[in-house]
């Protein structure tokens, strides 16, 4: 049984995937697939945010990628990353060969403007109402962009990372009550 | 086996063949003995609940074995478990529905104040929301606790005119913008 650790070694992140399906998407691509490697036994892309819908419609519609399945789409808040803050992380599954594929972009969170992937797939669309929920990330071409867990009259996006996770209006959590 | 005993007659005047004392104290007495409950369970305080109201426990021993599932018909609103700020005006229209005179008891460290979830999407406690009776601590509390809690509301159900007329029940409802 392989170790499981919280750090992905460095060599895995950093060495290009050698991998027949990697490089077909490549070729397909080029230079808009920023980045392959394999982490906890999923490979997975970093793509150009600009070009996401046709690299994520290729591979649901090429038959030889035929990753019909969107397992999650989630999003992601680096604040240090200048430029590329906010990213997308989308997980794909090919439920005939079993093959899993984590597709992952980035964009500044100044524009966080993505393309929404509900015309491929209409599970897509309470994925990317959380995420907006969240994060605040526009998805353009969604059918109905609204938060859909947190009250209607939130005025925040609560997953970045500026914001404080706890309530604030708590009145039992002062020194005086924890005799500090 | 214990005796069974007979509920405390009010305070009033005795003899043969009659007694009076006032209608609100008998009127108490009834309402006392005989609260319905709406549960409003939204997490483990709730499983406590159903706890106490299986045979084990046995709520009915103290009158309250009717739940009522409308507020309209409710005396007691129990809630039990997390609150969500979103489901905060839920609550208080739950509340608004039921008819004077009425109570509320916070079951558990969550609707008392928010428990171990104080983070952006959950109430800080029920009385951010509508005014509250009892609290009942714990995490969650023992149907013992739940027990003694009913028996506290039912001492306030004596005197149900007295609380009502209270400066801090208006105080409260005011201040929630309850009328």
């Amino acid at each position: 049984m392989e170790e499981v650790t919280d750090k992905i070694p460095e060599e895995q992140i950093e060495s290009r995937l050698q991998d027949p399906l990697v490089e077909k998407l490549q070729s397909q691509f080029g230079e808009d697939i920023y980045n392959a490697y394999e982490t906890y036994g999923i490979k997975t892309v970093v793509v150009n945010h600009e070009r996401i819908f046709d690299v994520m419609k290729f591979l649901k519609e090429t038959p030889e990628f035929n990753f019909h399945f969107l397992t999650d789409e989630c999003g992601i808040h680096y604040p240090d990353n200048k430029g590329q803050e906010l990213g997308v992380v989308y997980h794909l599954h090919n439920m005939i060969q079993n093959i899993r594929l984590r597709v992952e972009t980035f964009f500044p969170s100044d524009n966080p403007v993505i393309n929404s992937m509900t015309p491929l797939w209409p599970a897509a669309n309470w994925m990317e109402r959380e995420t907006y929920d969240f994060y605040g990330i526009i998805f353009e071409g969604h059918p109905d962009l609204k938060r859909i867990l947190n009250m209607d009259d939130m005025d925040y996006f609560p997953m970045l990372k500026q914001y404080p996770l706890e309530d604030g209006t708590r009145e039992d959590k002062n020194d005086k009550m924890f005799g500090r | 086996m214990s005796e069974v005993k007979i509920g405390k007659a009010p305070e009033g005047s005795e003899g043969p063949g009659y007694f009076l004392t006032s209608l609100d104290k008998i009127v108490g007495m009834a309402r006392e003995n005989s609260l319905w409950p709406l549960p409003f369970a939204t997490s483990c305080c709730g499983i406590e609940f159903m706890a106490t109201m299986a045979s084990h426990y046995d709520l009915a021993r103290f009158g309250s074995e009717r739940l009522s599932f409308s507020p309209r018909q409710a005396d007691v609103l129990m809630v039990m478990g997390t609150i969500a700020k979103k489901m905060g005006p839920v609550l208080k229209h739950v509340y608004e529905q039921m008819a004077e005179p009425r109570w509320v008891m916070a079951v558990g460290a969550c609707a008392s104040s928010g428990g171990i979830f104080d983070t952006y999407s959950v109430l800080q406690g029920i009385d951010k929301v509508i005014p509250v009776d009892v609290y009942v601590p714990g995490c969650p509390p023992r149907p013992e606790q739940i027990i003694d809690g009913i028996l506290r509301i039912q001492h306030l159900a004596t005197e149900p005119l007295k609380r009502r007329s209270s400066e801090e029940y208006r105080r409260q409802l005011a201040e929630h913008g309850i009328i």
